[in-house]
């Protein structure tokens, strides 16, 4: 029951083979029984997901049919979730149960989909590695001395080791196609605006993007479906009527051009990587696609403008976590002072320090223009190189990650090394363009990742493309072994 | 040394809005603490803010009024500071691309001349919530009703050179948002807030002087004392070879001083920064047309209408124009009336010592501008004389009714009965012989000063009711014999 993937789950409960209710059963004990060698969750929600599968058997009962309806899933815990912990992996949320739902969790449970739990994930999803969370780092199911990417390394580690068939993510740089490549996973990050951040405790809110995890890209179509559309609640999400994402998935891929960016064939790509990706470029040009090599010049400058942008958003956005209405507080602070400083000082951790003092740096005067101004130029640039590529071909592809997954503890003295993995995947949260990351091949049993970028809201050619591609191959079926 | 003084101002006003700036909750004055903040009040993570269109649609009403540029897309920042009743550890606010850009405002000062003040620009902006430090034994309560109420900040140019020409433009300010009814104006409840930048410098220098701030000043009359004291302890300072430091004052009523609140080094680096979570506010052409064809008429569209149409003077019409209350009840009482100038004259003198001794506004005049009207009407038509609609006035003062039903139930109506004067005055000269003996005696010029005497002794006979023209006609055919 737990290989089945949420489009087999969706038959299998509607020909009555077997009930919401013993499908989740049937996971929490497996994540009982095996979750404490991977700490992919934060919270076990176990009465909340059996009454959700019986709820849902009811529905069905009742005569609905909804492809989610008792579809077992997670919550990357930044989703506030009403009266369930909701800790964004940090210390000062320890304690802090949401008063609400997220939109995306509204809408996910209003479709019949049961919550297995709160997954874990870089604190405050500051992180490519899930080591910064408080509850511990995230172990990776096909090697447990290595990471399975982050931030929402917990959601990945769950869905590959079968503890959940799919869940869901948020992507500020790469944070849902990085642990999705590192765990043979196929995650989306959707168009910025096309799914609502309401509910989702912001790191930096003109990167966020939440998102699927799931092992197939019809799984992601499902869960996306439930997911995007607009919401009044969130100025910047988008008033566009949503594709049909299912429907889209078989569209024959003959005439699809591909580009191929130079600069993400470069210096500091495992050539190993590079061999897989481009075997899945001949894959694709046996589905009829034709290949080009392009350029996006300005990709360079990503990281150091993602590294100003994101620290100047996330410096206050975690301004609120003071210790004064929610959340962790100092014991007997001796003044107002002294309760802000350890209140902060005790309840987050080194990264989200650093990443707060860089960006409280970056937006001082005298420094704004030089870091903050200029950095939104390089954003514009980036946006524009995207927009004249796609001037020439339909779909970006490049490998989604450098590396392969890295020993824990390997890049904790050398923030910099980390943050140099996400060198291919935060161009597109720049830009604000749809990215996917699919299964594309092993080197010595860890998995390989393929990005695929899209112009805007074409989620739907995304999901297309890698469906077309997991048609033709089997690297997305393969399971760790010991799961 | 003669010292020029230079002032700007910063007014906080709140928008009368249903609900806050960037939530649904409702934005009533007095509620239960913390029954007014929802999520988004509260800064839970996780949320967002929607704008309030509403909020928009004031400021560009008040951009227009003050015939200023209103930019096609403002944007909002946030503003980061610490503090236990700013939720969200930054307030959102607009810095680079406030919604109205330069605008002016013309005031009128107490000698009838009027000065154009230039507007820098004007933002809007999210309230914070209240800190509470009683009744906590030691400890502080956070009450975030307010937290989230809409602000328009309007800043001034340093334009402003004397406290009573701020008090002036203050007013005007303040008259002009409840004329475009985007703020109720009320200053004890800190609808309407200053802080006041304050410098002196020698008569004829070019450059400002350093400036304080005094910030929070939340009544006319302690603007002007805050500005006056502020200046005369710049003065001091100066001339006793000291030197003014850029900082931020308080001004205490009670003390009448302002006090050093925090120096400029100690200021925050607020590090603004455009808000990721609202999208640029673009405002349309064919939404500015709409809002400039739903605006009122202004406070000085009215006073120039008032010397226009009603032929009054500038302070006149300026007076009776400085609220959009006091100018309805003016031309309220006109249009009962039909007469400008008694209406304006009833109502700047008789009228408004009433309020002032009872320290009412207009809208709570006990004499309602119908009756005011009515009764301007019977000293028309000669109904009643002005001395008697000074009494007839103070009976409506004490609620005994109209104009006509006073005049009816005691009496007051004018006598204007030839044979009944004549008879009255023919008592009057009998009472008086010895001084229409001597009147009938004397020169043209001794005459006309006893002739008053009689016409006194004519009025105090027929209780004041007597016609006061058909009284002098008469008795000078009488004692001309």
């Amino acid at each position: 029951m737990h290989n089945l993937t949420l489009a087999e789950i969706a038959r299998n409960l509607a020909e009555k083979r077997f009930s919401a209710e013993e499908l989740t059963r049937t996971l929490l004990a497996r994540i009982e029984q095996l979750d404490p060698q991977l700490n992919s969750f934060i919270s076990v929600t176990d009465e909340l997901a059996i009454a959700q599968a019986k709820a849902a058997d009811a529905r069905r009962a009742a005569g609905e049919n909804g492809a989610l309806l008792g579809a077992p899933i997670g919550h990357k815990d930044l989703f506030c979730t009403q009266g369930i912990r909701t800790s964004c992996g940090s210390r000062i949320l320890d304690s802090f149960k949401a008063p609400y739902d997220a939109t995306v969790v509204e809408r996910l449970a209003a479709a019949g989909t049961v919550t297995l739990g709160k997954l874990n994930m870089d604190e405050f999803a500051m992180g490519s590695a899930n080591e910064s969370s408080y509850y511990g780092a995230v172990k990776n199911p096909w090697d447990l001395s290595r990471v399975p990417g982050g931030s929402s390394g917990g959601s990945a580690a769950a869905i590959a080791a079968r503890l959940l068939p799919a869940a869901t993510g948020t992507d500020t740089g790469g944070s849902i196609r990085q642990p999705a490549a590192l765990t043979n996973l196929t995650g989306l990050k959707p168009t910025y605006g096309r799914v609502s951040r309401w509910g989702m405790v912001a790191y930096a809110s003109s990167l966020d993007q939440g998102g699927p995890m799931a092992r197939t890209a019809e799984d992601c179509a499902l869960l996306l479906s439930a997911m995007a559309g607009f919401d009044p609640k969130d100025s910047t999400s988008v008033e566009q009527p949503l594709d049909d994402y299912l429907a889209a998935l078989s569209q024959p891929l003959a005439g699809l051009r591909i580009g191929l960016p130079k600069e993400y064939f470069g210096a500091g790509l495992d050539p190993k990587i590079a061999d897989a990706v481009m075997a899945s470029v001949e894959e694709l040009k046996r589905l009829g696609a034709t290949v080009k090599d392009i350029s996006l010049p300005n990709m360079q400058h990503a990281i150091p403008s993602y590294y100003v942008i994101a620290p100047a958003e996330a410096s206050s956005n975690l301004s609120r976590f003071d210790g004064v209405r929610f959340g962790y507080r100092c014991e007997n602070p001796v003044d107002l002072t002294d309760l802000y400083k350890r209140s902060r000082a005790e309840g987050f951790g080194d990264e989200v320090k650093r990443r707060i003092m860089v960006g409280t740096y970056a937006l001082s005067a005298g420094y704004y223009d030089a870091y903050y101004l200029k950095a939104q130029k390089i954003r514009r640039l980036i946006k524009q190189d995207f927009v004249a590529a796609f001037e020439q071909v339909d779909l970006i592809l490049g490998p989604t990650t450098p590396n392969l997954a890295w020993k824990l503890g390997e890049k904790n003295a050398d923030p910099v090394s980390a943050y140099l993995e996400d060198i291919y995947t935060i161009t597109a949260n720049l830009a604000g363009i749809p990215g996917l990351s699919m299964p594309a091949g092993f080197i010595d049993g860890l998995p390989v990742g393929v990005q695929l970028l899209a112009p805007y809201f074409q989620e739907a050619r995304l999901l297309n493309v890698a469906h077309q591609y997991q048609q033709v191959s089997d690297w997305h079926l393969r399971a760790p072994a010991g799961f | 040394m003669q010292w020029e003084t230079v002032i700007g101002l910063e007014i906080h006003a709140q928008l009368s809005t249903q609900s806050k700036i960037f939530s649904g909750s409702a934005t009533t004055f007095g509620a239960e603490p913390n029954t007014q903040a929802s999520l988004v009040d509260l800064g839970m993570p996780g949320t967002l803010p929607v704008l309030n269109a509403e909020a928009v649609r004031m400021a560009c009403k008040f951009g227009l009024a003050i015939d200023a540029e209103i930019a096609e897309k403002n944007v909002f920042a946030r503003k980061n500071y610490f503090y236990p009743d700013l939720p969200k550890g930054y307030q959102t606010s607009q810095m680079d691309h406030p919604i109205v850009g330069k605008g002016h405002l013309d005031i009128t000062l107490e000698d009838g001349s009027t000065r154009r003040i230039g507007i820098t620009r004007a933002h809007l902006e999210e309230d914070a919530g209240k800190s509470l430090h009683e009744d906590f034994h030691g400890m502080s309560g956070i009450d975030l009703n307010r937290a989230g109420t809409p602000l328009l900040e309007i800043v001034s140019e340093p334009d402003i050179r004397s406290a009573k020409e701020a008090v002036a433009y203050v007013k005007a300010i303040h008259a002009l948002v409840r004329y475009l009814g985007i703020c109720d104006g009320n200053m004890a409840e800190g609808s309407l807030r200053c802080d006041c930048n304050v410098s002196v410098r020698p008569k004829g220098q070019a450059e400002f002087g350093t400036r304080a701030e005094i910030k929070n000043v939340n009544s006319f009359r302690f603007i002007e004392k805050a500005i006056n004291h502020e200046v005369q302890r710049q003065i001091e300072l100066i001339e006793d070879g000291g030197k003014v430091v850029q900082e931020t004052r308080l001004y205490d009523p009670n003390k009448d001083e302002t006090r050093s609140m925090r120096s400029k080094e100690e200021a925050n680096d607020y590090r603004y920064f455009p808000c990721p979570d609202l999208l640029p506010v673009v405002i349309e052409q064919s939404f500015l047309d709409e809002v400039r064809a739903s605006l009122p008429e202004l406070p000085g569209q009215k006073r120039e209408r008032f010397e226009r149409e009603f032929g009054l003077s500038t302070y006149d019409a300026s007076v009776l124009s400085a609220s959009r209350e006091m100018a309805d009840y003016f031309e309220q009482v006109n249009a009962t009336c039909g007469d400008a100038k008694l209406a304006a004259n009833w109502v700047m003198g008789e009228l408004s010592s009433l309020l002032n001794k009872e320290g009412l506004d207009i809208e709570q005049s006990p004499v309602s501008a119908e009756h005011l009207g009515g009764m301007i009407l019977r000293i028309k038509d000669d109904t009643i004389s002005g001395k008697i609609a000074k009494m007839v006035f103070e009976a409506m003062a004490a609620g005994e009714g109209s104009a006509d039903e006073i005049i009816e139930k005691k009496g007051l109506k004018q006598v204007t009965d030839s044979g009944a004067i004549e008879a009255m005055l023919d008592e009057v000269l009998a009472a008086n012989a010895e001084q229409v003996e001597q009147y009938r005696a004397s020169d043209e010029a001794k005459r006309g000063k006893m002739f008053g005497f009689f016409v006194g002794q004519a009025m105090k006979a027929s209780k004041g009711k007597a016609n006061p023209g058909q009284v002098n006609q008469l008795l000078k055919k009488k004692l001309e014999g």
